[in-house]
């Protein structure tokens, strides 16, 4: 059952080939008893998820119902839920119960899906390896060796180990992207606005968004059906509608204008990973696509500025954590002054302290024209640069990240190293645009994955290109070696 | 020596939303701690804010009353410190794009001109909650229920001179919200609460150091300690010291001002736009339409007492300052149909009875309509003005109206002449001497006199005797002896 796609168990569950409870405590089964090589969930909701699936299946008896109807997921640990622990990666809210749900995770449920449990991630989502987590490093299930890519390498490696069918994650700068491509998976960036971020904990609001990293993109398509909503709760939702994105998964590609940035090929790049993607290129030319090289001019500048306008906004957006109403707090404070110091250098890591120093100083009185300012402006050239590449072509690809997965301490102090790992994906988020991650082979046995990039709300493209390809090819249809 | 005060003031003005500026938890004043404290307001994680419209039409209606320009796209920022009463550990405000830019408010001066205070600009924020230090031991207590709630900060140039301009400028802001209707105005629950920054120079020079004093919330305590602040600042640069840059306290109950921070302790407050709010855009249509659906402010209430009742400007500025008060005058006149007549009552006897007993127009004893109606029985000579203040007390004590209080305390004025013949003949029968004093006096500087005489007879009708006809009388009486 843990090999099906979300496609495949919708037809079993329909099928009376299985239950939703026998099919989630298949999963609950499987985390008990293989996680520990993987340490890819925070909180497992066993209980809960059995119960919800008792639920699903008194739906699915009863009629028509969602096709998430009893397929039991993941939640990215960063999306509150409602009496279960909510951590975010980190000491600060080991403790933390929310008393609501995110708006996602009330669409799962609504949907009849079955919350397995909150999978690991980097410190509020700080980090592209998972290896900032106050839980611990998420392994690779390709490599154990190796990262699974972060921030939600938990998601990742719950969906890559089977663990669950598909998991909700995030993206500020390539968080979903970049660990589906380190872990062989398709990921889905939605455009900004197009899915609420009422409940899913800030890091930098301006660049955050949900999505789901699944198997296929059909199986994303279907997660991006119920976990795309307008929400009056976030002013930053777009109220535009919302198609059903698996009925144009089988469009053809015929005349489909794609974008080549010369940009994403150059140093930097792994020479491997650069031939997969090309080769994956031409695979959507052999269906009728028109291939041109384009140029994106602004793109070395995105890196540096999204490491000012990213810690800007979470210097502030992390403020909230002071050991006052809820999470963390000091013994013993001596006075206001100790119990803010101590409270916040005791239970934020290293990396968010770094984050929220970078941040605090960018915005600091004489270095606002500087750096806060300066980056505004690089992220609307930024931007620019996508809208005028738009007229031309109609999805942009290329590389989601530069190289495999590397190994644990690959790139340990040294930040910057780790900070360009996000070169390609980075861009997207300043721009506020969807893309997708699809794996597009094997470089030293670990995957390499595609990045398509797409105009505003045209995720239905992307995923129709994504499956497209996914029809002729068998790269998302490869388990890590160590996967039974 | 002489020396010139500079003031300006910063004023934070409590929107009346039912709501928040930014969550949907109520804004009522006196419920238990916290328990008007959304996720939102306690700043829970994954929470957001959503503008309160109604907040943001509230301010436009502010701008529009103190005739200022209204920015047609603003947008909120954060300022970032550190705070128990600060739950996000920011406040929601504006910097660079406030809502209210440039106004003014005209306030009257002592030699009967009057003066505009110009409005740098006015900008929506959200009010930060309360410590609460009684009842804890060594710690301290946090009440979120403020948390949230809609302010304008309105700030002014220093364009005012002293105690006497701050508090009319300040009177005169409270008029207009009041009128307009955005602001309960109750300052003693922080509804109204005044920052002033004062410095002093002598005249011709650069401006001074300044400083500000926060959160005043009564017209009394602003005069003092603007008042106080200006001797300390002129003594301190008379004895050869300097005024330091910093933010001081006054405390109105032991009359002592305090040093709270200087600039160097001040904070970065490191602003930038808050990115989980869009920018707001607003055209010339929702401006109109905020401006039709306005209540009347002081200004034009004041322009219509002077053009349609025919008040002074003096009479016209007082009555119309306060809504509650300009409504109460209104129903007054109407009643009695005497806008004049009104205006001295309200002016006069009812505000030194709500001045003595320590309350506002709104819990007076007695109704706007209950005054008109004493003022007609003034009007159609029931009873003189004197007598009217008596029925006035009586009504006041809540002894119904002045009809009744007249019939049960036999007030009313003596009109029967020959009744009053009567008294006339009595009374100058019994002053003789009077009587011979006028005859003798030059026929131009006889009604001088008549004076003397009336005293006594209203006397002898226990101030009931009509004047009117007692001096027709009079008159008719002492011309038959000459």
């Amino acid at each position: 059952m843990h090999n099906k796609t979300i496609a495949e168990l919708a037809q079993g569950l329909r099928n009376k080939d299985f239950s939703s409870e026998e099919l989630t405590r298949h999963y609950l089964d499987r985390i008990e008893r293989l996680d520990g090589n993987y340490n890819s969930y925070i909180t497992v909701t066993g209980e809960q998820a059995i119960a919800q699936a008792k639920d699903a299946d008194e739906r699915l008896s009863i009629g028509d119902q969602p096709t998430l109807c009893g397929v039991p997921i993941a939640h990215k640990d960063i999306f509150c839920t409602d009496g279960v622990r909510t951590s975010c990666g980190s000491k600060m809210l080991d403790n933390f119960v929310p008393p609501y749900n995110a708006a996602i995770v009330d669409n799962y449920l609504a949907a009849g899906a079955v919350t397995l449990g909150k999978v690991n991630m980097d410190e509020f989502a700080m980090g592209s390896s998972n290896e900032t987590s106050y839980y611990g490093a998420v392994k690779n299930p390709w490599n154990t060796n190796c990262v699974p890519g972060g921030s939600s390498g938990g998601s990742a490696a719950a969906v890559a180990a089977h663990l669950a069918a598909a998991s909700t994650a995030s993206d500020t700068g390539g968080s979903i992207r970049q660990p589906a491509s380190l872990c062989g998976l398709t990921g889905l960036k939605p455009t900004y606005g197009r899915v609420s971020r009422w409940g899913m904990i800030a890091y930098a609001s301006s660049l955050d968004q949900a999505g789901p990293i699944t198997r296929t993109a059909e199986d994303a398509a279907i997660m991006l059906n119920t976990m795309a909503s307008f929400d009056k709760r976030d002013s930053t939702c777009v109220d535009e509608s919302i198609p059903d994105y698996t009925v144009t998964l089988n469009d053809s590609l015929k005349g489909l204008r794609i974008g080549v940035p010369k940009e994403y090929f150059s140093e930097g790049l792994n020479a491997d990973t650069a031939a997969r993607v090309q080769d994956a290129i031409k695979e959507f030319e052999k269906q009728g696509a028109i291939i041109k090289e384009i140029s994106l001019p602004h793109t070395q500048l995105a890196v540096p500025a999204y490491y000012v306008i990213a810690p800007a906004e979470c210097s502030a957006n992390l403020s909230r954590f002071d050991g006052v109403r809820y999470g963390y707090r000091c013994e013993n404070p001596a006075d206001l002054q100790d119990l803010y110091k101590r409270s916040r250098s005791e239970a934020f890591g290293e990396e968010v302290q770094r984050r929220i120093m970078v941040g605090a100083y960018a915005l600091s009185a004489g270095y606002y024209d500087a750096y806060y300012r300066k980056a505004q402006q690089v992220r609307r050239l930024v931007k620019q640069d996508f809208v005028d590449a738009f007229d031309d072509v109609d999805v942009i690809m290329g590389p989601t990240a530069t190289a495999p997965a590397f190994e644990f301490g690959a790139m340990a102090g040294d930040s910057v190293a780790m900070y360009l790992e996000d070169i390609y994906t980075i861009a997207i988020n300043l721009a506020g645009l969807p893309g997708l991650s699809i794996p597009c082979g094997l470089v030293d046995n670990k995957p390499v994955g595609l990045q398509l990039i797409g105009n505003y709300f045209s995720e239905a493209k992307l995923l129709n290109a994504a499956h497209q390809f996914q029809q002729i090819t068998d790269h998302h249809q490869q388990s890590a070696p160590a996967i039974d | 020596m002489e020396w010139e005060t500079v003031i300006g003031l910063e004023v934070h003005v409590q929107l009346a939303t039912k709501t928040k500026i930014f969550s949907g938890a109520s804004t009522a004043f006196g419920a238990e701690p916290n328990t008007q404290a959304c996720a939102i307001d306690l700043a829970m994680p994954g929470t957001l804010p959503v503008v309160n419209e109604e907040a943001y039409r509230l301010a436009v209606m502010f701008g529009l009353g103190i005739d200022a320009e209204i920015s047609k796209r603003s947008f909120f920022e954060r300022k970032n410190y550190f705070y128990p009463d600060l739950p996000k550990g920011y406040q929601t405000t504006q910097l660079d794009s406030p809502i209210v830019g440039r106004g003014h408010v005209d306030i009257p001066l002592a030699n009967g001109g009057t003066k505009a205070i110009r409005i740098h600009h006015a900008h929506l924020e959200e009010d930060a909650g309360k410590s609460v230090h009684e009842g804890f031991i060594g710690m301290s207590g946090i009440d979120l229920n403020r948390a949230g709630t809609p302010l304008i900060e309105i700030v002014s140039e220093p364009d005012i001179s002293n105690a006497e301009e701050a508090v009319a400028f300040a009177k005169k802001l409270h008029g207009i919200v009041t009128s307009l209707g955005i602001c309960d105005g109750e300052m003693s629950q922080g509804s109204m609460r005044f920052d002033v920054n004062v410095s002093v120079r002598r005249p011709g020079e650069e401006l001074g150091t300044r400083t500000e004093t926060k959160n005043l919330n009564s017209f009394r305590f602003m005069t003092e300690c603007i008042e106080l602040e200006v001797e300390r600042q002129i003594d301190l640069i008379e004895d050869g010291g300097k005024v330091l840059q910093e933010t001081r306290l006054y405390n109105g109950d032991t009359k002592v001002a305090r040093s709270m921070r200087s600039k160097e302790e001040a904070n970065d407050y490191r602003y930038f736009p808050c990115p989980d709010l869009l920018p707001v855009e607003i055209d010339d249509e929702y401006i109109e339409a905020v401006r039709a659906a306005m209540p009347e402010i002081p200004a034009a209430r004041k322009a219509r007492f002077v053009g349609d009742l025919g008040l002074s400007e003096y009479d016209a500025d007082i009555l119309s300052s306060d809504a509650v008060q300009s409504a109460f005058f209104e129903q007054a006149t109407k009643v009695s149909g005497d806008a004049k007549l009104s205006a001295n009552w309200v002016m006069g006897d009812v505000n030194a009875r709500l001045n003595s007993d320590e309350i506002t127009i709104k819990d007076a004893p007695i109704s706007a309509d209950l005054l008109g109606g004493l003022i007609l029985r003034i009007k159609d000579n029931t009873i003189s003005n004197k007598i009217a203040k008596q029925v006035f007390d009586a009504m006041w004590a809540g002894e119904g109206d002045a009809d009744t209080v007249i019939e049960a305390k036999g007030l009313k004025q003596v009109s029967d002449t020959g009744a009053l013949e009567a008294m006339v003949d009595d009374v100058l029968n019994a002053n003789a001497a009077m009587v011979e004093e006028y005859i003798n006096t030059e026929e131009a500087k006889r009604k001088k006199k008549l004076g003397g005489f009336m005293g006594p007879i209203m006397k002898a009708s226990k101030g009931q005797a009509n004047p009117k006809v007692v001096n027709e009388i009079l008159l008719k009486k002492l011309n038959e002896r000459l």
